[in-house]
């Protein structure tokens, strides 16, 4: 490890603002909201029906990736050891 | 000339010679190998080279095709790559093991028979436990050799499925083999093991991020992207991969969102896309497998990356557990804008090379009707975003700032590892030069409105989803911990099994010592009962008494005698 403590002191960093979280956040929305709505302005070639839905792409990502991340989350249940356990 | 030498040989020879060089001569020395194995590459005709005739069979060392072009020259690119990685390591262990391993590999892409396959299978076990045993751990040693009994059990495999393939069809050729025989499905077992298939995929998660910093680099290109090419030439169309591809692209990414260790993550999540290449070979059209070949060079690329940005991690700060890393965006911005390149191409953006190779399988999958493996595939997209793609960034660099105080990567790590970013981003932008060396010819044009939105779409909400689940506290925190997967079988049941059975013969061998000391010591009473000195003969008895004994026995005799 080398650490520099002086290397980084002092500069301020525009993420550490508070505030700064928020103004990502929200424009991810923002994007999210564009894109979601972007559907309708072009013609969908799909290879399957469900893909016709409004923003399909959208709602997919979305419900599966919290249902990714909370059943992971239950997983850790079944799963989850001491972090020497094979030791 | 010029097609007596195998590529792999360039490397696997010049392993050995770079040892003998000194400090900055062996270094040039080593980066110019692969460049030379690459520029052999460009001159080879397509055909079969380098024959051997070996007890009655003929070994083929070199056979050029485009599906061995193509991994071939992408090893190339990963050997030269790693090797800048890996410039300011000292140990000529490290650097032999890696460029043998690179070699090795190549050799066996190469191979145009299954015995020469075999020979080289089995030296990337061999060359490439070094890279595992050089962190020089007892940890590491256990870890290696979990590792080398599963990769040359692997090779034993395939070897005896050869054999047996052998007497099938008398042939030892290595083209289309197929599930249709013994030997074939031997063969696929063994090609399975090298490439994590479901069940047989832990020694991956086990022993990548147990290497060293640079070791990992090298061992994320080969052994798993050698197996896939070895599926595609031997088992293309074959219907069972399609699902056993799709088993890999989904569960691992599970195991991915709650792992702590952030190389683990990635080998989590370089399980999950090989799942995509089985996928594609098994559904097996000219776009799959084209699908399937391009998106290994994608692959390496940005995998490497990956590893590469954890590994200058690793090494500045000494900890990869995401647990306690974070905010070292501060210390190492281009560590971090690099690590961000890499993560953009494999969750598949717009502009970076997972987008214009990952929906060529999406799209060969959905053409060919397969709607459960495409939503797995389309969901394992979002998943992959999501572990990989944020997660590694958001915990390493992001998230809470752990104070880390450190200097940015060495150099030749950011050499290295923006060469690979570029490359990255070149296959993403300008895809033809790629597809020109895929397979078959390309029909597919990737940048259309419809899929560029709808994967903004899937990437967008992806990220919405776990800015919310931040930001309401659900999402799983990172943890010191162990997560159990099938390792647990060999690493605990098996043990533990072992353990009561020996104990079992112990305590057998003490019941049996037991019965045996009450049995010799049953006789032993009896017998100083009857003989002892105080026992019933040993007693002195008087001279009538034995008088009386003779007259009873002569009269019991004279009594038999007239009977």
């Amino acid at each position: 490890m080398t650490d520099h403590p002086k290397s980084n002191d002092g500069k301020k960093y525009w993420l550490d603002r508070p505030g700064s979280v928020d103004t990502v956040f929200w424009t991810l929305c923002g994007t999210c909201a564009t894109l979601f709505f972007a559907d309708a302005f072009y013609v969908k070639h799909p290879h399957f029906e469900i893909e016709y839905l409004f923003g399909f792409y959208a709602v997919f990502g979305f419900v599966f990736s919290v249902g990714l991340v909370l059943s992971a989350k239950e997983l850790r249940r079944f799963l989850k050891r001491g972090d020497d356990y094979y030791d | 000339m010029i097609e007596a030498t195998p590529p792999g040989l360039i490397l696997i020879v010049g392993a050995f010679i770079s040892v003998l060089l000194p400090g900055r001569v062996r270094n040039v020395f080593m980066l110019i190998l692969p460049i030379l194995g690459f520029w052999q590459l460009t001159q080879l005709e397509h055909g079969l080279h380098a024959q051997v005739e070996l007890f009655g069979q003929t070994l083929t060392l070199l056979r050029v095709d485009k599906l061995s072009l193509v991994f071939g020259y992408i090893f190339f690119i990963a050997t030269e790559l790693s090797i800048i990685y890996a410039l300011h390591i000292k140990d000529p262990v490290q650097q032999v093991a890696g460029l043998a391993y690179a070699g090795a590999a190549i050799g066996a892409v190469f191979a145009g028979d299954l015995i020469s396959l075999f020979v080289f299978w089995e030296l990337t076990a061999i060359t490439s436990v070094f890279l595992i045993w050089a962190v020089r751990t007892e940890h590491a040693l256990n870890v290696g050799l979990r590792y080398l009994i599963i990769q040359v059990g692997s090779g034993v495999l395939l070897l005896t499925g050869a054999l047996v393939l052998r007497h099938e069809t008398g042939s030892i050729i290595f083209g289309h083999i197929g599930i249709e025989s013994l030997g074939g499905i031997l063969i696929f077992i063994s090609f399975g093991v090298k490439a994590a298939f479901p069940l047989l995929h832990n020694w991956l998660q086990d022993a990548y991020p147990e290497a060293t910093v640079t070791g990992t680099v090298f061992l994320s290109a080969f052994t798993t992207k050698l197996a896939i090419y070895s599926l595609a030439r031997g088992y293309a169309g074959t219907e069972i991969l399609i699902w056993i591809g799709v088993v890999m692209t989904g569960f691992p990414i599970f195991f991915a969102v709650i792992e702590n260790d952030l190389r683990r993550v990635l080998a989590y999540s370089l399980n999950n896309q090989l799942g995509f290449m089985v996928v594609g070979i098994g559904i097996g059209t000219e776009l799959a497998i084209n699908g399937a070949a391009s998106h290994a060079f994608a692959h390496i690329l940005y995998k490497a990356l990956l590893f590469m940005s954890m590994g200058a991690v690793l090494l500045r700060t000494g900890t990869m557990n995401g647990s306690e890393l974070g905010g070292l965006y501060k210390s190492m911005p281009w560590t971090t804008v690099l690590c961000i390149i890499g993560a953009a191409s494999i969750s598949g953006f717009p502009l970076f090379s997972g987008f214009v190779t990952k929906s060529m399988i999406l799209t060969a999958a959905a053409e060919e009707g397969y709607w459960a493996a495409w939503a797995v595939l389309l969901f394992a997209s979002a998943g992959v975003f999501h572990h990989s793609g944020i997660k590694i960034p958001f915990f390493a660099f992001f998230a809470h700032d752990q104070g880390h105080r450190v200097k940015e990567a060495p150099v030749n790590m950011l050499v290295a590892m923006g060469l690979a970013a570029a490359l990255c981003i070149a296959i993403g932008v300008y895809p033809e030069p790629l597809y020109a060396l895929l397979p078959y010819p390309v029909n597919y044009v990737p940048y259309t409105t419809a899929h560029v939105i709808t994967m903004l779409q899937l990437l967008a909400f992806a990220a919405l989803a776990f800015a919310v689940l931040m930001r309401t506290g659900l999402y799983p925190p990172e943890l010191r911990s162990t997560n159990l997967d099938t390792d647990w079988v060999y690493r605990r049941l098996a043990p533990n099994l072992i353990r009561s059975f020996v104990k079992g013969l112990g305590e057998l061998r003490d019941e049996l010592a037991r019965w045996t000391q009450m049995g010799v010591g049953f006789i032993l009473d009896r017998a100083f009962q009857y003989y002892g000195p105080n026992s019933w003969l040993a007693r002195t008895w008087p001279i009538g008494g034995s008088a009386l004994c003779v007259l009873t026995l002569l009269g019991g005799y004279l009594i038999i005698y007239f009977i």
